[in-house]
């Protein structure tokens, strides 16, 4: 996520070189006094927030407790997830469909939870995919991917999933410019060919299913980081990018020439007028949606074909642009939805815009010029102040609800407070190294919780204890409630955390689900009591319905299997209490385990490649007598007779004299 | 969470091997309050512990819950217990309700984790059987409906029920 010129590489190497020779000297004059007990949660006690931290390139997000740092959980949503089945199973395999076909892997960005009236509701989390066009959104009661929407015609959507104060939309943008439609063209022709998208998904409120509303075709830049305007500038979004200079090789220089790039402005509610009158054009594309059926807990993969595009010369006061000093990053907008804070990551001074200002420039047309039509915002005229030289390469910015702001420098390895309506820089903190986004709980809301905040830093060299090349990244937990940020822990994270949001916990808690409850589970396979646990075959094609329970599985003597055959292990789990999954895995399979949590239904699918007799067994350790809970598969030749037989606790050999008609009418076990 | 549970019943049959009275309560998800309090009344009684304090018995058998009770049981205890009078994982239920009285049973079914901790008789079957009975979320009317479905059964598989009644 971060572009850098090679003499910033330099220049943070430096810095690091600096902090690193004296470090254990900065962390005393950092940490002051016993701080342990400030973040230090009892046994059995909760923590006062979640804190959900996006994965980078693991694909997947990370819940965390605030202000102890101890890890939950990691929520699989990009990647395959062999832990628990997750994209492996028959379920949850859909997900992962795309245009592109089964895409296991993604790189998660920024993690927006749903709003209402400008403030965290607790209902949804929503994540970007940024290398193959995608936002998932997670359920907070059940912290399981429910859903993956795709989306069309740009290329890197690291600029997503930003999202408007009552969850209207999910405001995204490309990375990288492409061809719209994508076609065979010289990649010198950029200027010529090259375009950029911005999109809005909406977000149904009641369901919090996503579909994609409109696009707005815009010039081809590097879209990079946006935010939604609140309160008085609500129905507006504001997106920064870079390479205005449409630079297509060795972007470090050749993407950093200018002194200004451009911020996208966007006036939505006004895109949405033209969308009422007509005024787009339906362009034809494909693009997959994925979504979790809430009673079978199945997703089903549905192609898409096409959008509506919003082209701004057919649609003049949708979109203008704002010149932003060199190369800017973070687009951040402080809790009264008034102040517009641009980081130029090659700018020492960071600029800050008013609303009002910008409302007056464009009535008043005040304008700088151009580009392809779109009309640039005089600069003069819509900057409501400068904060000068506050540290190097700034980044992100969050807010803490008391008339500061917080932002991150990554090439100065600081997090700097400053005061929004003075602009004057009120206190500097030295992170370990070079943070990249930063979060204060609902720090980019219209009520920041402006207790701690917490800086991710890309670097942690001497950090901890050395684990070869390959290090962890850390998390930096800030005191914020004084005059001065106090440093009270830093803890390691997994993947590499982008963006991260925090929440009240009593917004999450109560509405947690503790079980599925077997009543509503609506899974065709279901076995819903172990009297329908049973074998089918169909061709070949084998059916197992399997049950789970403390401590057996049922039927856990399975014959008449033969090599060829493609066998479904669909295990309900019949418990009905807290914290009992139960798991399944068998020998020979190539993926994964099943980990069924109770009242759900989950399918393995197994592809028997040799004659013999094969254990299976439940892998959660869920009671005394789990080493019990296991079974075995004989697998038969292709073409053999052995006839299909199964059982709990009887000799199936017997079985062979019962009557075919007790098999068929389902009394075998 | 698993691992406490687990803890829990080995600190049964601890208890047990020790002589001690059983309530031990260690790991326990619901801290039973007769740690500084007096036994309840109605385990004396038989009645075992929770919300349920007396059951009129329905003359003559109630069919519609008889109906709704073995949807439960097949659902959610058929797993464990049989109807007939074989131990499985738990108990068979043939003749239960001559020897638990109604209150016992549907306490067991509605408060478990509780009856499991404080009760002597849930414990004796718990050292007998060595795996917890799971809370399997059944509400107090479900468990009355799985009730009649016992009952009937046990005019079936013992001819004869609600004996534990009568003996009182």
């Amino acid at each position: 996520m971060i572009r850098l010129l090679p003499t910033i590489i330099l220049l943070a190497a430096g810095a690091l070189g600096l902090f690193t020779a004296c470090d254990s000297a900065n962390t005393e004059n950092v940490v002051n006094g016993d701080v342990a007990g400030e973040v230090y949660v009892p046994p059995g006690e909760y923590d006062e927030f979640y804190a959900f931290l996006s994965g980078g390139y693991s694909g997947q997000v990370t819940v965390y407790g605030l202000p102890s740092g101890r890890l939950f959980r990691e929520i699989p949503v990009f990647s395959q997830y062999p832990e628990n089945g997750y994209g492996y199973s028959e379920e949850t395999k859909p997900l992962f469909e795309t245009s592109f076909g089964f895409v296991p892997w993604d790189d998660t960005h920024h993690i927006e939870l749903s709003q209402t009236d400008g403030d965290f509701d607790g209902r949804w989390l929503f994540v970007n995919g940024n290398n193959t066009p995608r936002i998932a959104r997670v359920d907070l009661k059940t912290f399981e991917t429910v859903e993956i929407l795709e989306i069309p015609f740009v290329a890197g959507l690291h600029c997503a999933p930003f999202i408007t104060q009552n969850s209207e939309y999910l405001v995204s943008g490309t990375r990288f410019s492409v061809p719209i439609p994508q076609e065979d063209v010289p990649i010198d022709s950029y200027s010529e060919n090259f375009d950029g998208a911005i999109n809005y998904v909406s977000v149904d409120p009641e369901s919090g299913e996503m579909e994609l509303a409109f696009q707005i075709l815009v010039p081809g830049f590097n879209y990079d980081l946006a935010r939604n305007g609140k309160g008085k500038s609500h129905g507006w979004s504001f997106l920064t990018t870079y390479n205005s200079e449409q630079a297509h090789s060795l972007l470090e220089i050749n993407a950093s020439q200018r002194d200004k790039d451009l911020m996208a402005v966007v006036n939505w509610k006004r895109a949405e007028e033209y969308l009422e009158q007509g005024a787009f054009e339906t362009r034809n594309v494909s693009y997959y949606h994925n979504l979790v059926d809430e009673g079978s807990g199945i997703a089903t993969s549905n192609e898409e074909t096409s959008v509506r595009m919003i082209n701004p010369a057919d649609a003049p006061g949708v979109v203008y642009f704002l010149p932003v000093p060199k190369s800017p990053h973070g687009c951040d907008i402080d809790p009264t939805g008034e102040f517009i804070v641009g980081n130029g990551k090659l700018s020492a001074d960071l600029s800050v815009y008013s609303f009002d200002k910008i409302q007056q420039a464009i009535e008043n047309e005040n304008y700088e010029g151009d580009f392809e039509g779109i009309p640039i915002i005089s600069y003069e005229a819509a900057i409501e102040g400068v904060v000068k030289e506050p540290g190097l390469g700034p980044l992100h910015t969050e807010f803490d609800g008391r008339g500061n702001a917080y932002t991150t420098f990554f090439i100065s390895s600081e997090v700097v407070k400053w005061n929004v309506e003075s602009k004057e820089v009120l206190d500097r903190q030295p992170t370990f190294y070079s943070p990249g986004h930063l979060v204060i709980p609902g720090g980019e809301t219209m009520n920041p919780k402006g207790k701690y905040l917490v800086a991710m830093n890309k670097i942690t060299k001497d950090r901890y204890l050395p684990t070869g090349p390959e290090l962890v990244h850390s998390a930096q937990l800030f005191d914020i409630s004084g005059e001065k940020m106090r440093l009270l822990l830093d803890f390691p994270t997994k993947g590499e955390p982008h963006y991260a949001q925090a929440i009240s916990a009593d917004k999450i808690m109560p509405n947690v689900k503790k079980f599925y409850a077997l009543e509503e589970n609506e899974h065709p396979y279901a076995a819903k009591g172990e009297g329908r646990a049973k074998v089918e075959r169909e061709g070949e094609e084998i059916h197992v319905y399997m049950t789970a329970i403390r401590s057996h599985l049922a039927p856990d003597n399975i014959e008449g299997i033969k090599v060829g055959d493609e066998v479904y292990f669909h295990l309900t789990n019949l418990e009905q209490d807290w914290d009992v999954p139960h798991g399944f895995a068998i020998l020979g399979n190539t993926n994964a385990e099943l980990l069924v949590m109770p009242g759900q239904t989950r399918t393995l699918k197994w592809e028997p490649q040799r004659v013999g007799v094969f254990p299976f067994y439940c892998t959660d350790f869920c009671s005394a007598l789990h080493q019990e809970m296991s079974g075995y598969v004989r697998v038969s030749p292709k073409g053999s007779n052995v006839p299909l037989k199964w059982g709990l606790n009887e000799n199936l050999s017997e079985k062979d004299m019962l009557s075919q008609a007790e098999e068929e009418n389902g009394s075998s076990m | 969470m698993k691992k406490p549970l687990f803890l829990l019943a080995l600190c049964f049959l601890l208890a047990a091997c020790g002589g001690q009275s059983g309530d031990e309560t260690a790991g326990s998800s619901t801290p039973p309050q007769s740690m500084i309090e007096e036994p309840e009344p109605s385990i004396a009684e038989g009645k075992g512990i929770g919300e349920v304090e007396n059951v009129e018995l329905t003359e003559p058998l109630d069919e519609d819950m008889i109906e709704m009770g073995e949807a439960i049981y097949q659902m959610k205890c058929a797993a464990c217990h049989k109807l007939t009078d074989q131990r499985v994982v738990g108990p068979g239920w043939a003749g239960i309700t001559n020897k638990r009285k109604p209150e016992w049973i549907m306490n067991m079914v509605t408060n478990v984790d509780v009856m499991l901790a404080e009760d002597p008789e849930a414990q004796k079957l718990l050292e007998e059987c060595l795996t917890r009975m799971p809370n399997q979320n059944v509400s107090i009317g479900d468990a009355r409906a799985i009730l009649e479905f016992m009952r009937k059964n046990d005019v079936e598989k013992a001819g004869e029920r609600d004996q534990a009644v009568e003996e009182s």
